[in-house]
């Protein structure tokens, strides 16, 4: 059993993705992509540092052109970008792509994606939810045989960094009820491929997002990720890794908004005291350090569970979401109200932090679904 | 064979051997082993397990060898345990000397205390108490007024103590008193040591809202004192006495976590809610309960990974960090919901007093259940330990 603590390496590449990110993707750059309306909604250049750092390829063996890190090193890299809300594919393509592709892919496929996704040169995103709630079998999307291969229609939502992306993950029913986990196969859609028609969705978080439709795509018999029918045993996995990954990325803003707020109290004075004199503030943030603590320590063992591939991924999955989703929206809430009206302004980064705290609780997952698939998972 | 393989062959070897068969069952409380000069043994084993575990210094496996330990490495500790968790194996001694006194003698006594009173210690042969609190300084424990006054030779402790766990069974006590009533509090403190039969010595046990009486209220009354009973260095006193206090609370914090044996079984929250609250398909059968369990457990094991991370961290050779006072506010308010819940979930089975037709675990989890409200006040309260974080860790300002 490996011990619950980052080796070296791992904290030397934590080390530096602090600097690396702290100097080229300030908070101050995610602001400028909000408010210049950017239309790709990040960076393709510090993508493209990213990829040479190889960030892309983080997760993906060596001998595929990746960086044979592990999740765990994607894990320390995700909470460092989630101290600035810095804007990246890291999630959509890294993670979530690289995952799918390693997990279910062809050895052509897999040949022939994960270098490209190494490099920097592919986006991916996962078109999976059909509504405004994480339900991984509710899928209505559908994909008919025809001929050797499959019409695809069907509407998406919520796909993250669905309008840059140049490949989709389309989980579509190909046989079954919507909310059946039977029935439902992946397939890789160019999002060129006609009939397929993607829109940016704005969302509070200002981060990426889209629907997607499809009116009878065409897509050949090699567009299949992984056999027919049997796509939840691709995608429940994934939709774990996604999870536990995107809750990397919570931490590190739970902890950047904690330590600014903690900051914040032993500068502020108010009735002629710093305003971190007062024990109904100090319990507060006592008890924030407390559940931030226990956050820092099921992140990790999620991590390091995938990295070892260990039977409980999915029990951690649920408890590591469910957690970070109960931690962040704690610290953005008590963090603004304890800078008081200041937190209130678009000027200061709390608020950013918030919205962003909100839209990262829907994602995969919120607590509600996680406790009670965490309680199927344990047998009660 | 390695040197630890080896050590674990043979280990494994001598406990088969040496370990009585009804040592390797679930233990009831009234048969813990808390050994000392009159000790009760309601299963005779019990003596036959703590002396021969005494006997090769494993009650303190990671004890220095002239101390009475075993002078094992953490390696070598840590094949010991397992081997015991094998076993299902019961501790040999439940000790104070073990838990809080001894560490603390370990880093502060002199050579000649750590020879005379370790020893004892693991050989369960002096039972101890913990002369802490007072009447008037509970929260506030270093406004304690218990003096003690050098006569020359000896001191002369008056005072009285409150919450003493177990002191009217203690042989010994560990004690803080005042000697110096001029300085500010905290310098004015040391660190005694002293037989609780020496004259001027009493005890009354206090009756708790469980029916339970393990605490008592302790007199002195010109009790003389030893010089040489005292530890580290005059005025001192209050150095030692934190630092046992992190012991102590990590000892009583350690309750919250997923891996305690008393979470297990009928005290398993999802398992007495399938037993008394129903069960459909396997599910518990109230979907509100469901979900709170589901909460609880998962805290919980949240709380059982951060005890093996600070743990992993320290072997990994970091400094122990300021985990303790999170540990034991984060343990106790968590052992105490565990306790609301249980009671939740079996409804009035776990509202019995006594006799039938209540089952005995269930009258147990009634008194287990008001037990545990002490837990978050012993050995500093929630709110002490909230002040702490906020001020050793977050250094939020006084």
């Amino acid at each position: 059993m490996a011990l619950l603590v980052l080796n070296e390496d791992q904290v030397q590449l934590k080390d530096s993705a602090r600097d690396f990110i702290q100097n080229k993707a300030p908070i101050a750059a995610f602001r400028k992509l909000r408010d210049s309306n950017d239309k790709d909604g990040f960076d393709r250049n510090l993508w493209k540092e990213m990829a040479d750092l190889g960030w892309a390829g983080i997760i993906i063996p060596e001998e595929f052109g990746g960086f044979g890190f592990g999740y765990t090193g994607l894990g320390v890299v995700l909470e460092e970008t989630g101290r600035t809300l810095a804007a990246s594919p890291l999630i959509s393509t890294a993670l979530i792509g690289a995952t799918a592709v390693l997990l279910g892919g062809s050895a052509a496929q897999k040949k022939e994606i994960l270098p490209a996704i190494a490099a920097g040169g592919w986006l991916m995103a996962l078109a999976h939810e059909e509504g405004p709630h994480h339900a991984p079998y509710a899928i209505a999307t559908k994909a008919k045989a025809d001929g050797g291969g499959f019409i695809l229609s069907g509407k998406k939502t919520f796909v993250l960094d669905g309008h840059v992306a140049d490949q989709l993950i389309v989980v579509a029913r190909t046989s079954g009820k919507s909310g059946a986990r039977e029935g439902l196969t992946l397939f890789l859609v160019d999002s060129k491929t006609p009939g397929v028609k993607i829109t940016r969705t704005l969302m509070a978080d200002s981060r990426n997002a889209a629907n997607v439709k499809f009116t009878n795509v065409k897509l050949a018999s090699n567009t299949m990720l992984g056999a027919i029918d049997q796509g939840a045993d691709i995608l429940d996995p994934v939709l774990d890794r996604a999870r536990i990954g995107l809750a990397a990325e919570m931490l590190g803003s739970v902890r950047e908004e904690f330590e600014r707020t903690v900051e914040y109290l032993k500068t502020r004075q108010q009735f002629g005291v710093l305003i971190g004199t007062f024990q109904a503030l100090k319990h507060r943030a006592a008890e924030m350090f407390c559940e931030i603590e226990l956050s820092i320590s099921v992140l990790l063992d999620g991590l390091i569970a995938i990295d070892e591939n260990r039977k409980d991924v999915p029990q951690m999955a649920s408890l590591v979401k469910a957690r970070l989703n109960d931690t962040y929206f704690l610290v953005s809430n008590e963090a603004l109200q304890m800078h008081g009206g200041i937190g209130m302004t678009d000027e200061f980064d709390m608020g950013l932090f918030m919205k962003r705290a909100r839209v990262a609780i829907a994602s995969f997952g919120d607590s509600s679904f996680h406790r009670e698939r965490y309680a199927t998972l344990e047998g009660y | 064979m390695s040197d630890l393989e080896k050590f674990r062959a043979e280990t494994r070897a001598w406990l088969e051997e040496n370990c009585p068969p009804s040592m390797r069952t679930p233990m009831p409380e009234e048969e813990t082993c808390w050994g000392g000069r009159n000790p009760v043994y309601k299963n005779p084993d019990s003596k036959v397990w703590m002396d021969r575990m005494g006997a090769r210094g494993w009650t303190v496996p990671a004890w220095p060898k002239e101390y009475g330990g075993g002078g094992l490495d953490k390696a070598h500790n840590q094949v010991l345990q397992q081997e015991l968790g094998r076993l299902r194996a019961r501790p040999p001694l439940s000790s104070f000397g073990i838990w809080m006194l001894g560490p603390a003698l370990l880093e502060f006594a002199s050579e000649e205390q750590k020879r005379h009173y370790l020893p004892q210690i693991a050989r369960g042969e002096i039972r101890w108490c913990q002369g802490y609190s007072e009447p008037g300084a509970g929260s506030d424990l270093a406004g304690l007024q218990t003096k003690a006054e050098d006569m020359g030779d000896h001191y002369l402790v008056n005072g009285s103590k409150i919450w003493t766990s177990y002191g009217n069974y203690a042989d010994w006590i560990f004690c803080l008193v005042r000697t110096d009533p001029k300085a500010p509090k905290h310098q004015g403190i040391s660190f005694l040591l002293f037989d609780m039969a020496s004259p001027g010595v009493s005890t009354k046990p206090i009756k708790l809202i469980s029916g339970a009486s393990v605490f008592a209220q302790t007199f002195f009354d010109n009790v003389k004192v030893p010089k040489d009973q005292l530890v580290g260095t005059l005025n001192a006193g209050w150095t030692i006495a934190k630092a046992l206090l992190q012991h102590e609370r990590n000892m009583i914090g350690g309750m919250g976590g997923a891996n305690m044996p008393g979470s297990s079984g009928l005290r398993s929250p999802s398992v007495a809610a399938k037993r008394y609250a129903g069960e459909i398909k396997g599910k518990i059968a109230n979907p509100a309960m469901r979900l709170e369990v589901a909460k609880h457990n998962m805290n919980s094991r949240a709380f059982g990974l951060t005890g093996q991370r600070m743990a992993d961290e320290m072997k990994a050779g970091a400094p122990p960090g300021p985990a303790s006072s999170m540990f034991k506010y984060y343990g106790t308010e968590q052992n105490k919901r565990k306790y609301e819940l249980l009671l939740q979930a079996m409804g009035t089975s776990a509202l019995g007093w006594e006799g039938k037709p209540f089952e005995e675990h269930e009258l147990s989890i009634t008194r287990e259940w008001l037990r545990s409200k002490g837990n978050s006040i012993e050995g500093g309260t929630s709110e002490v330990q909230l002040n702490i974080i906020a001020k050793n860790v977050l250094r939020l300002p006084d």
